[in-house]
């Protein structure tokens, strides 16, 4: 068990590392953040005085070091836009981006699971047939596109919801401020939730038929039948248990991507997140903030992954006896 | 008399009734001012918002005319030409309550000289700054500076007394990484104090009724709530949907839809920004050209290219008719504009084949074209469209389009021979455009002259006209050195930016050139 485990925190510090050299490699290949920082009336000895006060001009075997001694330590400089540290910047839009990110999440797994159910158990009928239909358009149409559908529709036309900002937040502590307790904030909510949640929606929503589809197949579920217990027994205990499996896996890694792609469905909706945080720091070559925030998603991914894996080992005995260890 | 108390009883209470009406105003546009310090960033959206909390000495109403703000006068010191003199409305306060007085005129104008500050590009004429008397300042400058009053309006003041109980005496300095209490703070004399800020989220502004301009102004609004949106398509949905009540910079595509909506109107009006293509005209040869000489060197070229790029189907096809095809790099407001210059030469695709044949460039060459793809309005399909224009006269264009951070930075590198650049002028002379684009690329000057182009008597006037107090003789300078470049055919101008604003229609507003609204100008019309 130690061996397998610190076997797999070695690799996940490597991947870390490597994601620390990519963003990194940022600093020297994206632009120049001292253009965008002094006017255009600037002299050239400005630019290179700034320059040195930011110690771009340093070898970069030494900027290197520099960052990943600083980034252990959660310390990622001052944004260059903001004059703020990268690190209470993030800290700050961080609670906006996971209350969305959760609630799009449970929006996909509670819709995707019952709808997959939904279309498993009925598979003929015109309901399953136009929801499958429907499924193909979230999974083939752009985020960007959802959330201006969704906007445009609700917002503009019909005037229902908010089309942009997160409503009205309460503070609950030094850096979280939530939407989640304001009649605003909830309804500034949903077209963001439902924008960012619709592709995992119809991705869980295929694999639970999938999986369920497979499942009711099974000589233990004709066994069941043949034992005389009721359909809806059957159904929701023992083949439902045994199609969530494969399923929870997705869902532990799809939450990533979730946090990963909120940044599509933030531009869109102007959510105040990380995501949001990052594009205007792209616009603006603000250079440390994307490298927080690219460390930031490697981390959450690479936490992801390992957890997955230790429950692996955990659940699959065969693992344990392949490992060697106790 | 019963009539006159009758008439002064309707107007007392008109104006209670006017006063007594709450107006809010949402306004939105892309980007959120960068600092509230006021002095720490010289960039556009920056000054908008602090245009609302801070006075200058002198601001560009939304006519763009000079018009006094705290300073009620000023003029060149009689004694003494290189010394100007500024005297100091009476009577004003910060919101916190301080007196302005000229000591916290001198602290501001000082303040924004720092090394910290970025405003202090604007500001390098000046040599010393001093309070005669309570009302009154002296700016010293190296030699006679007759536009040393166009660098000051976006220079705001704040007060001595404040900067100092905050510890904000010096700009916020960036590199070092300070977050000081200026930079989501502030004690401004302007017509709106600051409620709250969210930076990027939401600022709310409400308005300061102890300014001095309270009756000078419509002052209408009591309430300005500021949401930026980065997302063009959500910034006009949310206008659509009532969410916003006014739009600065309406997306290109989107100006005709808001036009057909109910509730909604546009305005227009010329940016303050000519678009234009820059050629390297020195060297013997270019790095992405396919011939073994500079073509760009040689004037009969630029003049056919001149002929071949054709800015009126341009403005048509590309802009939808939303710019003004240029001759000159200068606005029409800009001083030294000349209408003889700025007229566009209709496409003569004839007479510049002649001219490339003449020039021995008759087959024509191949060459690579730079462009922005998110600065200007549309400036990569105005580069497509250039590109299938001058194939028509046989060069053939590789088009590199690509974002403002990395065409910015590749231009400052000068690693371009053809390349798209757009320039405003702030201080409304042409002064500023020869300092920047066409004077020899040296120290301080020509910094964005990445043509090559080097021209010793356009140097000479350009020295000259910053100095030359006697209007006369510096507007012929101005118009000497406008035609020498002029029959340089130097850059391929294209067209003088159009800048549209949307707004509910109830609303009275006109655009202004510099991008800056003034809100207290703003009325409703319910």
């Amino acid at each position: 068990m130690l061996a397998f485990l610190i076997q797999r925190v070695l690799q996940a510090i490597f991947v870390m590392l490597v994601v620390a050299l990519i963003a990194f490699s940022l600093f020297h290949y994206v632009g120049d953040p001292v253009l965008n920082m002094v006017g255009q009336e600037a002299t050239e000895a400005d630019r290179a005085a700034l320059r040195a006060r930011l110690g771009l001009d340093q070898p970069v075997v030494v900027q290197f070091f520099h960052f990943v001694v600083n980034a252990a330590q959660l310390e990622f400089g001052i944004s260059y836009r903001s004059a703020r540290p990268v690190t209470d910047l993030i800290l700050e839009r961080l609670p906006a981006t996971l209350e969305l990110a959760i609630i799009s999440a449970v929006f996909a797994i509670v819709m995707g699971i019952v709808l997959g159910i939904y279309t498993a158990l009925y598979r003929g009928n015109w309901l399953s047939k136009f929801i499958m239909t429907a499924s193909l358009i979230g999974v083939s149409l752009p985020t960007f596109l959802i959330g201006v559908l969704l906007i445009y529709v609700f917002a503009v036309e019909l005037g229902w919801l908010p089309a942009f900002g997160r409503g009205q937040t309460v503070r609950l502590s030094d850096w979280w401020s939530t939407g989640l307790l304001t009649a605003s904030g909830l309804r500034s909510l949903i077209l963001p939730a439902i924008t960012l949640g619709l592709f995992q929606l119809t991705l869980i929503m295929r694999l639970v038929r999938a999986e369920m589809l497979e499942v009711l197949r099974a000589d233990y579920i004709k066994f069941a039948r043949a034992r005389g217990l009721s359909s809806r027994v059957v159904n929701l205990r023992h083949a439902l248990k045994n199609t969530l499996i494969p399923v929870i896996t997705i869902i532990g890694l799809q939450l990533g991507t979730i946090i990963a792609f909120a940044i599509i469905t933030e531009t869109v909706f102007q959510w105040p997140g990380v995501g949001a945080l990052f594009i205007t720091a792209v616009r603006f070559v603000d250079i440390p903030v994307m490298a927080a925030y690219l460390m930031m998603i490697g981390l959450v991914f690479v936490i992801i992954n390992l957890v997955v894996d230790l429950l692996y080992y955990v659940v699959d005995p065969r693992l344990r006896v392949q490992g060697g260890g106790k | 008399m019963f009539k006159k108390t009758l008439l002064a009883t309707a107007v007392i209470g008109a104006m209670l009734a006017s006063a007594a009406q709450a107006e809010t105003l949402r306004w939105t546009r892309s980007a959120d001012s960068l600092t509230m310090d006021p002095h720490s960033q010289n960039e556009g959206p920056t000054h908008s918002v602090n245009h609302q909390i801070f006075d200058t000495l002198i601001y560009q109403d939304m006519d763009v005319e000079y018009q006094p703000g705290l300073a009620t006068e000023w003029h060149v010191s009689e004694d003494d030409p290189s010394v100007w003199v500024f005297k100091i409305r009476e009577g004003v306060t910060f919101h916190e309550g301080q007196a302005l007085t000229a000591d916290d005129v001198v602290f501001s104008l000082n303040r924004a000289r720092h090394e910290h500050a970025d405003m202090r590009g604007l500001l390098t004429s000046i040599a010393e700054v001093r309070a005669v008397d309570d009302y009154t300042v002296e700016v010293v400058t190296d030699g006679p500076n007759p536009l040393l009053p166009n660098n000051f309006t976006n220079l705001f003041i704040m007060s001595r007394e404040w900067a100092e109980e905050h510890g904000v005496e010096e700009p916020q300095n960036y590199a070092a990484g300070e977050e000081t209490y200026a930079v989501r703070n502030a004690n401004g004399t302007g017509p709106f104090r600051v409620e709250s800020r969210e930076p990027d989220v939401r600022t709310v502004f409400v308005r300061n009724d102890d300014y001095w301009g309270i009756d000078h102004y419509p002052m209408e609004i009591t309430r300005l709530v500021f949401t930026p949106i980065e997302s063009a398509s959500t910034r006009v949905a949310a206008l659509l949907s009532g969410e916003v009540d006014f739009l600065q910079e309406t997306p290109v595509q989107d100006i005709e839809r808001l036009a057909n909506a109910d509730g909604i109107k546009n305005e227009q009006g010329a940016e303050n920004r000519t678009i234009f293509l820059g050629l390297r005209v020195d060297g013997e040869t270019l790095d992405s050209v396919d011939v073994d000489s500079n073509p760009f060197a040689d004037r009969r070229v630029r003049e056919a290219m001149n002929l071949a790029v054709d800015a009126t189907t341009i403005q048509r096809a590309v802009m939808r008719g939303n710019s003004q095809p240029a001759g000159m790099i200068a606005p029409p407001f800009v001083n030294g504009y000349s209408e003889e210059m700025d007229e566009v030469l209709p496409a003569d695709i004839d007479r510049a084949q002649e001219l490339m044949e003449e020039a021995g460039y008759g087959d024509g060459f191949r060459v690579t074209l730079n462009c922005s793809n998110d600065r200007y309005v549309n400036d990569e399909q105005i580069c497509q469209a250039v590109v299938s224009m001058l194939a028509r006269i046989g060069i053939t264009v590789d088009l590199v389009a690509q974002t403002r951070s990395l065409h910015f930075a590749e231009m400052a590198r000068e690693e371009y021979d053809f390349y798209l650049l757009g320039w405003g002028v702030p201080t409304m002379d042409s002064e500023y455009v020869f300092n920047y684009l066409y004077h020899t690329k040296e120290d301080d000057r020509g910094s964005w002259n990445f043509t090559g182009y080097s021209d010793e008597r356009v140097d000479e006037l350009t020295v000259a006209m910053g100095q030359e107090i006697d209007e006369e003789a510096r507007n012929e300078m101005v118009s000497e050195a406008w035609q020498i470049v002029h029959d340089e055919v130097l850059y391929v101008p294209i067209h003088h930016q159009m800048l549209t604003w949307s707004m509910r229609a109830d609303i009275d507003f006109q655009v202004q050139s510099e991008n800056t609204p003034h809100f207290k100008y703003l009325r409703f019309t319910n």
